[in-house]
């Protein structure tokens, strides 16, 4: 695909070739509508089939509109979903503010105020965000039921600060690694210490860096299924867990769970269109957790 | 952990502290070491005991006999591991989770890099189709599954639905398949919805590249008579090789460790998709404790062997800067 699209612009850059370039430049929006559709199907489905009723959602039906548009699936997707998902705020906030504070510190001491080892320091660090969390799991379930640290919203308040840490120092390191050495370097002339610079010349600066870290952290940690399998369940866990509850149920209530999985998807999603251009440029700093 | 670390790494830092003081000639040396240490030492403290110590203690059940909830056993060391690779459905998994990795990847990188390349010299409406291309990802895995799920229905024929009762309509019936369900390739479309989720991202770290090149380059690519492919062969793609590299990095890692997208889309029980870590859960939910455990320690070296390597390069690259 890509090598047959290649040669394109040849026609694009050279005024001779007007004709062509008017096909071109048809041949290429076509092909980014059709991909705009695309990604845009699934999401037609989740919408449509969430106002059906169950006898509508059925194969033959699949593809159409609603017969009748109604909310029956989004209310009981609500009253499973909605005690769930407080729980899932109580727990996401917290983590992203904390694992963001803690990172911002990690960053500046690691681009500005360094120690004799720092770079090794930030790459064992580094590593953490890469590991599969299978490889510690076992330990870690004894050792969170050794720490008596309960089950739920706890939990996961202390993995996702935790095991966010890597993401946020690495963030913050990119970040403050561009800010001029001779900001510091003032700030040491004055007589500053470390905490008094971090907290005047510093933190007054990392706005950018703390939106991408919070909305990362608070994506990420809304997103998360497999912490959540280990240490919560549908009655103390977070929204994906209710959410593959609904959805895995033995009725198959379609309506329902495409509006429950809308439901979920609504405060990530908000974060992302308000915030898009940030999550943009967070992506660009070269970090990443899967 | 915390005071080992630095000092077994004062050593191969000695050469560079010299090149560093030159650049700022008032720093004193006696204040700059203990206060940063101080401040980042909860995180050492904690990284050291919830990563490597907790990768240690698996590694260390993984080497006993203890496949019920009860005590173990004694050491039984390689054995589990042993078992593990003779086990037909881990060796299956493991095909299957190198064939995911392989159609992700593929899937992911042709398409973002196609999407950059069409955007790259800017349209019209650019910042919708960017938005729209990159949404899916801030959809969780298990939301996309729930739709995923119903697109992917294995049903054909009459009793079609999702995307085969489409094809069906389309009268592309000749492209209904079984989708997860097939034993050999049911794992790939696992990938689709990965491709869905992640050739966004891939595009916007294409388009971050694309945009990144000096135009004097492509200008004296020009200047020198290369044709456009030659321009994309010898002048482009080198310069975007490095923003591959990091999108199959970060694409790989994420791949190797799939598991909410199976677990919404066919359950922790379906054999057609079994990878690693939804046998480790599995094994888990049984109190096979050896048993998982040694699975994600194998989770882990297939990992490592892809990400250790990045990580030893970028620590040489800082070290030089």
């Amino acid at each position: 695909m890509t090598t047959e699209a290649l040669p394109a612009p040849v026609q694009a850059s050279r005024p001779a070739g007007t004709h062509a370039s008017v096909a071109t430049r048809t041949v290429k929006y076509g092909l980014l509508l059709l991909f705009l559709l695309l990604i845009l199907m699934p999401a037609y489905v989740l919408f449509v089939t969430s106002f059906k009723t169950i006898g509508d959602a059925t194969p033959s039906r699949a593809w159409n509109l609603p017969a009748e548009w109604q909310l029956d699936g989004w209310r009981r997707a609500w009253e499973t979903l909605s005690p769930a998902l407080v729980r899932t705020f109580s727990m996401v906030i917290p983590a992203a503010l904390l694992s963001a504070f803690i990172g911002s510190m990690n960053g500046f001491v690691l681009s500005k105020w360094r120690f004799p080892g720092a770079d090794l320091v930030f790459t064992l660090i580094l590593f953490g965000m890469f590991i599969p969390y299978q490889a510690v799991m076992i330990p870690l379930v004894q050792l969170m039921q050794a720490l008596s640290v309960p089950s739920g919203v706890p939990s996961l308040i202390v993995l996702h600060t935790i095991y966010g840490l890597p993401i946020t120092t690495l963030i913050f390191r990119n970040y403050y690694a561009g800010v001029p050495h001779e900001l510091i370097e003032a700030a040491r002339v004055d007589g500053a210490g470390m905490l008094r610079t971090y907290a005047s010349v510093m933190l007054p600066i990392s706005m950018p860096a703390f939106v991408v870290v919070l909305m990362w952290q608070f994506t990420s940690a809304w997103n998360d299924y497999l912490f959540a399998l280990f240490f919560s369940n549908s009655r103390n866990g977070p929204v994906t867990i209710s959410l593959n509850f609904l959805a895995s149920g033995q009725l198959q209530d379609y309506s329902a769970s495409m509006a429950g999985a809308l439901i979920a998807s609504v405060p990530t999603l908000v974060v992302y269109i308000l915030l898009g251009r940030y999550f943009v440029g967070g992506l660009m700093a070269g970090s990443v957790k899967g | 952990m915390s005071s080992t670390v630095p000092a077994s790494a004062t050593t191969p830092d000695a050469p560079h502290t010299p090149a560093k003081s030159r650049k700022s000639p008032g720093r004193r040396p006696s204040r700059s070491w203990a206060a940063p240490l101080l401040l980042i030492s909860p995180t050492l403290l904690v990284l050291g005991v919830f990563v490597y110590g907790l990768i240690a203690a698996n590694l260390n059940t993984s080497f006993q006999d203890r496949h019920t909830r009860a005590e173990s056993q004694g050491y039984v060391w390689f054995e589990n591991y042993a078992a593990l690779f003779s086990d037909d459905t881990f060796m299956y998994s493991l095909r299957n989770l190198l064939l995911y990795t392989g159609a992700f990847l593929l899937g992911t990188l042709v398409l973002g890099f196609l999407w950059a390349w069409l955007l790259e010299k800017g349209v019209r409406g650019e910042s919708l189709f960017r938005a729209v291309y990159l949404f899916p990802m801030a959809v969780s895995f298990i939301a996309s599954g729930v739709v995923w799920r119903w697109l992917l229905n294995n049903a054909e024929g009459d009793r079609s639905s999702g995307l085969n009762r489409l094809f069906g309509d389309l009268g592309l019936t000749w492209l209904q398949n079984p989708w997860w369900t097939h034993e050999r390739w049911g794992i790939v479309a696992i990938a689709v919805p990965a491709i869905w989720q992640l050739s966004g991202y891939v595009m916007a770290l294409f388009l971050a590249g694309f945009r990144g090149i000096p135009e004097e380059l492509r200008e004296a690519g020009r200047m020198d008579g290369c044709n456009e492919w030659q321009l994309y062969r010898h002048v482009l793609f080198p310069q975007l090789s490095p923003v591959a590299l990091s999108a199959i990095i970060i694409i790989g890692h994420m791949s190797l460790k799939v598991f909410d997208l199976i677990m919404a889309i066919a359950g922790q029980t379906n054999y057609t998709t079994q990878v690693p870590a939804t046998q480790m859960w599995v094994e888990f939910t049984r109190g096979d404790y050896a048993k998982s455990a040694a699975i994600g320690t194998v989770l882990l070296v297939i990992v490592a062997v892809l990400i250790v390597p990045y990580l030893v390069a970028t620590y040489r690259q800082e070290r030089r800067r």
